[in-house]
């Protein structure tokens, strides 16, 4: 079966908004969908990866083509709501 | 025979659980840490403010490419091995700005309202969190605060208020000063050990630098000026430009992200100009096209800049395009054609000659 790869954009969105419109998307997702998300804010590459790492989401593939950062990620554990 | 009856073991105590204001700085690093030592769980809040500084130049500027890119308080939730939970703010922020109940500081930062406004959010979301989920919820906040810190914020006079106004009370705790402070719900319940707690005081920062030492935090970030853009002189000079211009004070978030970026030339009231300094200026100003007039030149390389506001006259429309001349690599010829587009699309182009240094009066550079 073909896994659905949900897509965020946020090109032209500065730090740390990409990582909370992210954040935000995860939260609507189920355990194990991918989001791929796609950026200008270089500083995304370092961003939502350590997001990912702390809140238990697994980064499946960063990569950086002319001015687009995308960051594929599985989503994990949902979060308890603070 | 009966069997030897089973001891019964105490139960575990409760793990208490903090929530922590997290700008990425040291102090806050450190308050964690020191609750952590406490056998506390902290999970760390980072409210998005739209003012936050965090790299966005940075991140905009070629030249600064190659400095670093990480959110701070990202980086320092993963090193103290906590959750962070990051909020955007920036739309209910706006009042804190506008209408600071406390006043400004040195500049437009209304940094004691801010930070009221800040525990205020923490102690919503503390107190949802304990109506959801009991006590899996939060029991206090904490914040890196420290007593004589900085003249607006953090005096031993406004630590009382914070805690009163944002409705905290004694549930909010500032380990790093606790103990030049008085007792706090967390400690009078015994959760932590008020000996253990710090009575740092001032603006020297030899004593974090060193519990930093003790606890093997090697690398923190120190951001020169704070981690706000309202801190800043210059940015303020252009945020109160923007107020008079319209006769009111008001913004959205689009007005000050491009205060960021940019030189901002105002010839009237009307109008302004954001001139790209560089290629990464450039290609961010590129995304705000489809909303504003734009100019560009087009017989030589050259800026891009944005209007804000409009022309009232062909006059102002050459005038501007003069001024974008002047900072293209055309401003000794004697003529640079200059592309005007609308934000739908339709674009013109019109001759000038580049404006001369003293045709640009100082009192237009707004910053």
């Amino acid at each position: 079966m073909t896994e659905t790869v949900h897509d965020l954009d946020v090109r032209r969105q500065l730090c740390p908004i990409p990582v909370i419109k992210t954040q935000n998307r995860v939260n609507q997702l189920a355990r194990g969908d991918v989001l791929r998300v796609t950026c200008t804010d270089p500083g995304a590459l370092n961003d939502i990866p350590a997001w990912c790492r702390i809140n238990g989401h697994e980064v499946l593939e960063t990569r950086r083509d002319d001015h687009d950062v995308v960051i594929t990620l599985r989503v994990g554990e949902p979060s308890v709501a603070l | 025979m009966s069997e030897a009856a089973t001891p019964i073991a105490p139960p575990e105590p409760l793990q208490r659980r903090a929530v922590a204001l997290v700008s990425g700085g040291l102090d806050s690093m450190l308050a964690v840490k020191v609750m952590q030592e406490q056998g506390i769980h902290v999970e760390g809040v980072n409210f998005f403010t739209g003012f936050c500084v965090e790299g966005h130049t940075h991140a905009i500027r070629k030249k600064d490419q190659d400095k670093n890119k990480r959110n701070n308080a990202l980086w320092v939730a993963e090193k103290l091995g906590i959750k962070l939970h990051i909020v955007d703010i920036s739309e209910e922020y706006k009042d804190v700005v506008l209408n600071p109940k406390h006043g400004y500081g040195a500049n437009l930062n209304p940094c004691l309202d801010c930070k009221i406004f800040m525990v205020n959010q923490a102690t919503l979301m503390l107190n949802k969190a304990r109506e959801l989920a009991g006590e899996k919820g939060f029991d206090f906040i904490v914040t890196g605060e420290v007593v004589g810190q900085r003249p607006k914020s953090q005096r031993k006079e406004t630590m009382p208020i914070i805690s009163s106004e944002s409705g905290a009370d004694d549930r909010l705790l500032r380990p790093l000063s606790a103990r030049n402070l008085p007792e706090t719900l967390p400690e009078r319940e015994g959760w932590v050990d008020r000996d253990q707690l710090y009575d740092f005081s001032g603006r020297n920062r030899k004593p974090q630098m060193a519990l930093a030492k003790r606890f093997g935090l090697e690398e923190y970030a120190q951001p020169a000026g704070g981690c706000c853009f309202l801190t800043d002189e210059s940015y303020s000079r252009k945020l109160a430009d923007l107020w008079h211009a319209r006769n009111e004070r008001r913004y959205e978030l689009d007005d000050i992200m491009l205060l960021k970026v940019g030189r901002h030339i105002r010839p009237a009231r009307h109008y302004k100009l954001i001139i790209s300094r560089e290629e990464g200026e450039n290609r961010f100003l590129e995304g705000y096209r489809y909303q504003f007039t734009s100019l560009t030149t087009a017989s030589c390389p050259g800026p891009l800049a944005l209007v804000d506001g409009r022309f009232e006259s062909d006059d102002e429309l050459r005038q501007a395009a003069a001024i974008v001349a002047r900072y293209s690599k055309g401003r000794a010829d004697d003529q640079v054609v200059v592309e005007v587009k609308e934000p739908g699309g339709v674009a013109r182009e019109v001759a000038v000659a580049p404006a001369r240094p003293d045709q640009i009066p100082l009192q237009w550079n707004v910053g």
